[in-house]
């Protein structure tokens, strides 16, 4: 194993699949750098996945996300070849699946990846308990243990009770709980899931994304998820890979894809993407202008003047806030003698950096002044106007802060 | 015209290859046939030695165990009607002949069906001669079987072996090739061999469909007895064919009658063996 493997789970070093007759004639085109539509028309081959590099990291959830017929789904099954590559090095812990004959290419898929499946494609004849410890089963595991290990799996998936029911008696969601059990029964490395919450309805497939994040959290397998759904990979991505003609336009974070789309594809793919649920109090949030409450109202109002704002966040010494003061109940305080703390408006609607947009709405459209953001310690972070919220959702990336946080030093690049 | 393009003496063709098959493997066969006979009339021996009534309480017993007790208790009402009419051993005759029959259409068409549902090869060269065994003329395969095994019961079963094979070895295709491909495919990703897949997966799943082609098998077998009565192949049909060649419409009708009997027995019993499974809520996508 070289050096620039290690914590490189997975190397795609150029994989290329051509379906169809006169292969060669289209490889030598492929090099020429022709397109999958040039190559079909001259020979007839069709391009399912088109000269692909990428790599995923050890414990990593990488998502490979694209439409239908993008090569999605053929390329996934490169990495276990259940279908061959054409071309190409496809790397498992620095060894070459390409390379290796049935015998090793079997112990890979009995030991290191387990696979998860778009229609379950549950055994029929067996039980919950005999399908879960199939892959067990083949690699010859004495009854008793594989049945533990089953039971154990399917525990994890929350389907203890269930062994002696057959798929055909569950639920969608249920049956998928299954599959997931399957693949992890052999405890692969890596876990292969194509489009595999894609058949069940959105309540459940939320159920299982989260399930699915807290697995991997207890297990740290490396899972590679395909999906054509921008909202579950935007969910459950470490990293994404958006596909598109079999080739990959971009890979990168989450929020890399939603705010600096490569090209106009992946433009194109995120624009639908519903902004409101993907982005959070600390993306749209504005430096808060405050006050600090034994300044008193006189150094409040002048601020004010200032900044041509009509109210004022007041916070105190540890830049925890206390509340807001409107620019007449200072002036007010200011004849009357009276100080700050006597005109506050306390109970200020508050919220916390990581609320998503469709949660701040009601909150925004009710509020007099800006929405406060707060952090768990009561500190100030920022502040919500209504524009910001508005712009933010029509896409405008004038008002999105990039990585979410507003970091004080840097938040004037941040708001471009 | 005849002399410009003169018959074409396919039939002599065929005569002297068969001759030659004689010659040469004639001898082989006859040993083979003495066995076949010795083993079907041996059977027929032995189960004629049971009496008739025990025989048809045992005979129904088994369907219950296979199928349901309204199966079961047609048997027993439908082989007793048999033996009152007087036709007990024609009956045992036939069953045995069909059994035997079918028996030697499994054993040789469900191993090829397994291996045409594996190789597009294999299928490409069996799928015409399955077109050929379903539709030539079943009186003609009688012809070279005499032949080879003279008259009597060998030539019958040889027959109905040939006729009734087809259907095993076509739904036996037909079932394996339909197990739907995401269930292969995922018996691949676990890393099955083809032998643990085949037998673990789709032969299991496949099973319906296979048990229908022998239902089917059983069907043509039965169908095939009466001709097979032509080369002296004893039992119901045999009944029959007498009673055709002398005009005798009441005992063709009892004799006709006591045939149905026997098929429905088979054919409800074969076909909930197929089904059963179903019951417990597997298969069937």
């Amino acid at each position: 194993m070289s050096e620039e493997y290690i914590n490189k789970k997975i190397v795609v070093k150029n994989a290329t699949k051509i379906f169809g007759k006169s292969s060669s004639r289209a490889i030598q085109m492929l090099k020429e750098g022709k397109s999958k539509s040039e190559i079909l028309k001259a020979t007839g081959a069709t391009v399912g996945v088109k000269q692909v590099s990428f790599d995923v990291n050890e414990g990593e959830i990488f998502v490979i996300m694209g439409l239908s017929g993008s090569g999605k789904s053929t390329l996934v099954r490169l990495l276990n070849r259940l279908i061959d590559p054409t071309m190409g090095q496809i790397l498992l812990d620095g060894k070459d699946i390409v390379q290796m004959n049935k015998e090793q290419l079997r112990d890979v898929r009995r030991k290191k990846i387990g696979m998860v499946f778009q229609n379950f494609a549950l055994f029929p004849h067996k039980t919950i308990v005999e399908n879960t410890e199939y892959g067990l089963e083949i690699q010859g595991v004495s009854k008793k243990e594989r049945n533990e290990k089953a039971v154990e799996s399917l525990r994890l998936v929350g389907l203890a009770g269930y062994e002696d029911q057959y798929p055909k008696q569950l639920s969608g969601g249920m049956q998928q709980r299954v599959g997931l059990a399957r693949a992890l029964a052999n405890n692969p490395d890596i876990l292969l899931m194509d489009e595999a919450f894609s058949a069940l309805d959105p309540l459940i497939r939320k159920d299982m994304q989260n399930e699915l994040l807290q697995l991997h959290h207890d297990m740290q397998k490396t899972i590679i998820f395909i999906t054509h759904d921008l909202d579950e990979a935007l969910r459950i991505g470490d990293r994404i890979a958006l596909m598109k003609d079999g080739e990959i336009v971009q890979i990168g974070s989450p929020e890399e894809i939603l705010m600096s789309p490569s090209n106009e594809y992946v433009e194109r793919f995120v624009e639908d993407v519903d902004l409101s649920k993907v982005l959070t109090a600390g993306h749209i949030m504005k430096k808060a202008d405050t006050v600090k409450i034994d300044r008193g109202p006189r150094v409040a109002l002048r601020l004010m003047k200032q900044l041509g704002i009509s109210s004022i966040y007041v916070v105190d010494n540890a830049n925890r806030l206390l509340g807001a003061v409107t620019a007449q109940d200072t002036l007010g305080a200011i004849e009357s003698e009276k100080t700050l703390n006597d005109v506050l408006i306390s109970d200020l609607p508050m919220i916390l950096p990581d609320t998503v947009l469709t949660e701040l709405f009601d909150v925004v459209s009710t509020a007099n002044i800006p929405v406060a953001v707060i952090n768990e310690d009561q500190k100030m972070q920022g502040i919500i106007i209504r524009g910001a919220l508005i712009g933010a959702l029509s896409g405008d990336n004038d008002f999105i802060n990039k990585d979410g946080t507003m970091d004080s030093t840097e938040q004037h690049t941040e708001v471009k | 015209m005849d002399e410009l393009l003169p018959r074409l003496p396919f039939a002599d063709w065929i005569d002297t290859g068969v001759d030659w098959l004689v010659d040469t493997f004639g001898t082989g066969l006859d040993g083979f046939a003495d066995v076949l006979e010795g083993v079907v009339e041996g059977s027929v021996d032995i189960l004629d030695l049971v009496p008739s009534i025990l025989l048809a309480f045992i005979f129904a017993l088994i369907a219950g165990i296979i199928s349901t007790r309204k199966i079961a208790f047609f048997s027993l009402i439908g082989l007793l009607f048999i033996d009152y009419l007087g036709y007990w051993f024609p009956m045992l005759q036939m069953l045995t002949l069909v059994l035997t029959s079918v028996m030697f259409a499994l054993v040789i068409g469900i191993p090829v069906g397994i291996l045409g549902s594996q190789k597009a090869g294999v299928r490409k060269v069996v799928n015409p001669i399955l077109d050929l065994m379903q539709t030539m003329p079943a009186f003609v395969y009688l012809i070279p079987a005499i032949f080879f095994f003279n008259i009597g019961v060998v030539p019958g079963v040889v027959a109905s072996v040939i006729f009734a094979m087809p259907p095993t070895i076509r739904l036996t295709m037909l079932g394996i090739q339909q197990v739907p491909k995401d269930l292969i495919e995922a018996t691949e990703a676990f890393g099955s061999t083809t032998w643990q897949r085949l037998f673990k997966i789709q032969i299991p799943l496949a099973k319906p469909t296979i048990m229908a082609g022998v239902n089917q098998s059983i069907m043509l077998a039965l169908s095939m007895v009466v001709i097979a009565s032509m080369v002296g192949a004893p039992g119901l049909g045999e009944e029959v064919y007498r009673s055709v060649t002398q005009l005798k419409t009441g005992v063709g009708v009892e004799t006709g009658l006591s045939i149905v009997i026997v098929a429905i027995i088979l054919d409800r019993v074969t076909q909930y063996a197929g089904n059963r499974k179903k019951k417990l809520g597997g298969n069937t996508l």
